[in-house]
C-alpha cells in the first residue's frame, strides 16, 4: 500500500466541483471538493450510482467539460481541453456513419499525425482494426456493423492514436454478456500488453474487479463524494473465466456489492472518523480481512 | 412481392393515363350546334362558332404538334418565333445561375448562422422578414437598380433560392450530434477540417433537402417572372403562345415545365441518396 502512495501520481483530480442551477433559483452541487489520484499504467474504474457524476468527471479529464472549481492535473499540467493524449471511448460508440470501419480509424491516425503519408495512416488504422478482430470489414459502415463490432471500432479509434490515457464512458453497457465478455477480454489484454493508463466507468461490479487495478467508489448525489479507493487484490494474471475461483473474490465483491447497496446513500450520514476529502481511505478487501479492517487513512 | 406490386402499379397507371386520353379526346371532339350568324361575325369568332370544332384541342393534335416540336427544338425566327429547345434552356440557363449564385451563398451564410448562435439570433430577425416575401415583389425593385430584365430574372430566382437552402443549412449544421462533435474535439479537429469532415457530412442531407426546395421553387416562380420580363424562356413562350391563341403549344409548354421540373427534383434526389448516411 504504502508503494502505491510513493507511485508518481500521472492523473491527479485536485478538488473539482460542478453545479447546475437549480430549477427554482439556487444551485445543485453535483459534488464539490473531490480528489482522487491514478498512476501511470494503472487500471482504475469508477463505480456509483446513476446521476452521481461519474460522466462529469470522465469529461472533465477528457477535456469536454470543465470543472467550476479545482483541477485536473494530468503529467503535471493542468487539464485546460481536450488532448489527443487522452483517447475516450464513448458509450454510444460515436462513430461517424457516413464512413467506413477504415475511415473511421483513419480519421482519428490522421488526427494525431497530420503529415504521414496516406498509406501511413491506413497501415497504423489497420494494425489497431486487426487487433479488435475486424480485419475484413474494414471497408463496412457503421450501420452494416452489430453494436460490438461497433464499439470495437471504437477501441480501435481510441487506440490507434496511441493515447497516454484511456478514458471509458461505460463502453460494454449496451453489449449482451457474450460480447461484453469478450470485449472486456480485450481490452484487458490491450492494457496489459502496452502499459496503457485507462479510467472506466462502469455499472457492472464483475467487471470492475476483472478489469480494475483500483476501483474507486463515488457516493451518491447530489454532492457526491469519494468514499474510498478500493485496490483489487486479486492477481494480476486474473482470467475472466474463472475469476470467482480467486480466493478475495467474494470479500472484493461483497465489499463493492454492499457499498453500491447500502454505504453510497448513508456514507454521507455516517462518515467514518478520519475521513478526509483529500485523502480517500484506501482499502483492499481480501478473503482474511474482515470487511472493512482494510480501511486506513491514506 | 414488391415487383409485383411495381408491375400492378405501372398498369394502373398505364390505365389511368388511356381513360384520361380518352376522356380528353371524347369531350373535345364533339360537335355542336353550328349557330346561324353574320359570315363577318362567324370570322371573329372563330372555327368554334362556324364549325362546332371545340376549340379545344384533342390529344392527337396535342401529340401531332409536339411531334412537330421534337423534330426540330432548336429553330430561331426572330424574337418571337423561337422553338421550344431554345425557350426551354433559356429558362434553365436562367434559374441555374440565380440557384447557383443562391447556393454559394446560402450554404456558408447557413453554415455560420447555424455554429454561432450569435449570429443566428442577430440575423434571424432579417431572415423571418425576407423570407415570407413572394419573389416577384422584388421584381420591380429589380428592374429599377439592375435595369436589365435578364439579369433581374436571375436575381429574382437567386432570392427565392435563398431562404430554404440557408434555412436549412442553418438547422442541419446546429443540430449535428454532440458527441460527433465531441469526438472531433477529443481528437483536436482543427476548425476547417472539422467543418468539411464532420459538420458538412451529418449536415448534407439536411443541407439537400433545403436544395431541393429551392430548386422546386425556383423552377414555380421563373415561369412566372418570364412572362413578366418577357423577352426569351418557357414562361414568355407561354404567355405569347397564350396571345397567338395557340391552346396546343400552352398544354404543350404545361407538360414541359412539368416535365423538367420533375427532372430536376430527380437530379437533386439522386445526390440527395448519395450524401444521405443510413444511422
Ligand atoms: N446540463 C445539466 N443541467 C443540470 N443538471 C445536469 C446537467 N447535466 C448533468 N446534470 C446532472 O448532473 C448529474 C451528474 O450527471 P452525470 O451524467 O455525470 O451522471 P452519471 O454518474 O454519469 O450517471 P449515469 O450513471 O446515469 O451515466 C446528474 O444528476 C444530472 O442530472
Ligand atoms: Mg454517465
Amino acid at each position: 500500500m504504502s508503494d502505491y502512495m510513493n507511485a508518481d501520481r500521472f492523473i491527479s483530480i485536485e478538488g473539482i466541483a460542478r453545479h447546475y442551477p437549480k430549477a427554482g433559483g439556487g444551485q445543485t452541487t453535483i459534488f464539490d471538493d473531490l480528489w482522487f489520484s491514478m498512476n501511470r499504467g494503472e487500471f482504475s474504474c469508477i463505480i456509483g450510482h446513476s446521476g452521481c457524476g461519474k460522466t462529469t468527471v470522465l469529461n472533465i479529464l477528457a477535456g469536454l467539460e470543465l470543472p467550476d472549481e479545482g483541477v485536473a492535473i494530468v503529467d503535471g499540467k493542468a487539464i485546460e481541453g481536450p488532448s489527443l493524449d487522452r483517447a475516450v471511448i464513448f458509450q454510444s460508440h460515436a462513430l461517424l456513419p457516413w464512413r467506413t470501419v477504415l475511415g473511421n480509424v483513419s480519421f482519428a491516425v490522421s488526427s494525431k499525425w497530420p503529415d504521414w503519408s496516406a498509406d501511413k495512416v491506413r497501415d497504423q488504422a489497420m494494425r489497431f482494426i486487426e487487433k479488435v478482430g475486424l480485419k475484413g470489414s474494414e471497408l463496412k459502415r457503421p450501420s452494416e456493423l452489430s453494436g460490438g463490432m461497433k464499439q470495437r471500432v471504437g477501441i480501435a479509434r481510441a487506440l490507434s492514436i496511441e493515447p497516454k490515457i484511456l478514458l471509458m464512458d461505460e463502453p460494454f453497457s449496451a453489449l449482451d454478456a457474450l460480447t461484453r465478455g469478450t470485449l472486456q477480454d480485450e481490452v484487458r489484454r490491450i492494457c496489459l500488453e502496452t502499459g496503457q493508463t485507462a479510467f472506466m466507468i462502469t455499472h457492472d461490479v464483475d467487471e470492475a474487479i476483472y478489469l480494475a487495478d483500483r476501483i474507486i467508489l463515488m457516493t451518491n448525489g447530489p454532492g457526491a463524494m469519494v468514499a474510498e479507493v478500493v485496490e483489487n487484490p486479486l492477481p494480476r494474471n486474473r482470467g475472466r473465466i474463472d475469476l470467482h475461483k480467486q480466493p478475495d473474490y467474494y470479500a472484493l465483491r461483497n465489499h463493492l456489492i454492499d457499498f453500491l447497496v447500502t454505504r453510497s446513500r448513508s456514507f454521507k450520514d455516517e462518515i467514518p472518523p478520519g475521513y478526509e476529502k483529500r485523502h480517500p481511505p484506501v482499502v483492499r478487501p481480501t478473503a482474511t480481512t474482515a470487511p472493512n479492517a482494510g480501511l486506513s487513512a491514506a | 412481392m414488391s415487383s409485383n406490386l411495381t408491375l400492378r402499379a405501372s398498369v394502373l397507371s398505364f390505365v389511368i393515363f388511356v381513360l384520361f386520353i380518352a376522356a380528353w379526346h371524347i369531350a373535345t371532339r364533339q360537335i355542336g350546334s353550328v349557330a346561324t350568324m353574320d359570315p363577318e361575325y362567324a370570322k371573329l369568332m372563330g372555327l368554334t362558332a362556324t364549325t362546332g370544332k371545340s376549340a379545344m384541342p384533342g390529344p392527337f393534335d396535342v401529340a401531332a404538334k409536339i411531334w412537330e416540336h421534337l423534330k426540330n427544338p432548336f429553330y430561331d425566327r426572330g424574337p418571337n418565333d423561337k422553338g421550344l429547345g431554345i425557350q426551354l434552356a433559356y429558362s434553365i440557363g436562367r434559374v441555374m445561375l440565380g440557384y447557383c449564385l443562391a447556393v454559394c451563398v446560402a450554404i456558408p451564410t447557413g453554415f455560420v448562422i447555424g455554429m454561432s448562435p450569435l449570429m443566428n439570433k442577430a440575423l434571424n430577425p432579417f431572415i423571418q422578414l425576407l423570407k415570407p416575401i413572394s419573389p416577384l415583389a422584388w421584381m420591380p425593385l429589380a428592374l429599377y437598380t439592375i435595369k436589365d430584365s435578364a439579369v433581374s430574372a436571375i436575381f429574382v430566382i437567386f432570392i427565392c433560392s435563398l431562404w430554404p437552402m440557408m434555412i436549412n443549412t442553418a438547422f442541419g449544421v446546429s443540430a449535428v450530434r454532440k458527441e460527433w462533435l465531441n469526438v472531433a474535439r477529443t481528437l483536436e479537429v482543427r476548425p476547417l477540417r472539422k467543418a468539411f469532415t464532420v459538420i458538412l457530412p451529418a449536415a448534407a442531407p439536411t443541407i439537400l433537402t433545403g436544395m431541393r426546395i429551392s430548386i422546386g421553387i425556383a423552377w414555380l416562380v421563373i415561369v412566372a417572372a418570364e412572362m413578366l420580363v418577357g423577352g426569351t424562356g418557357i414562361g414568355y413562350f407561354v404567355w405569347n403562345e397564350w396571345n397567338n391563341l395557340s391552346i396546343v403549344n400552352v398544354i404543350i409548354s404545361i407538360l414541359v415545365i412539368g416535365l423538367v421540373g420533375m427532372l430536376l427534383d430527380q437530379a437533386l434526389a439522386r445526390v440527395a441518396r448519395l450524401v444521405t448516411y443510413p444511422d
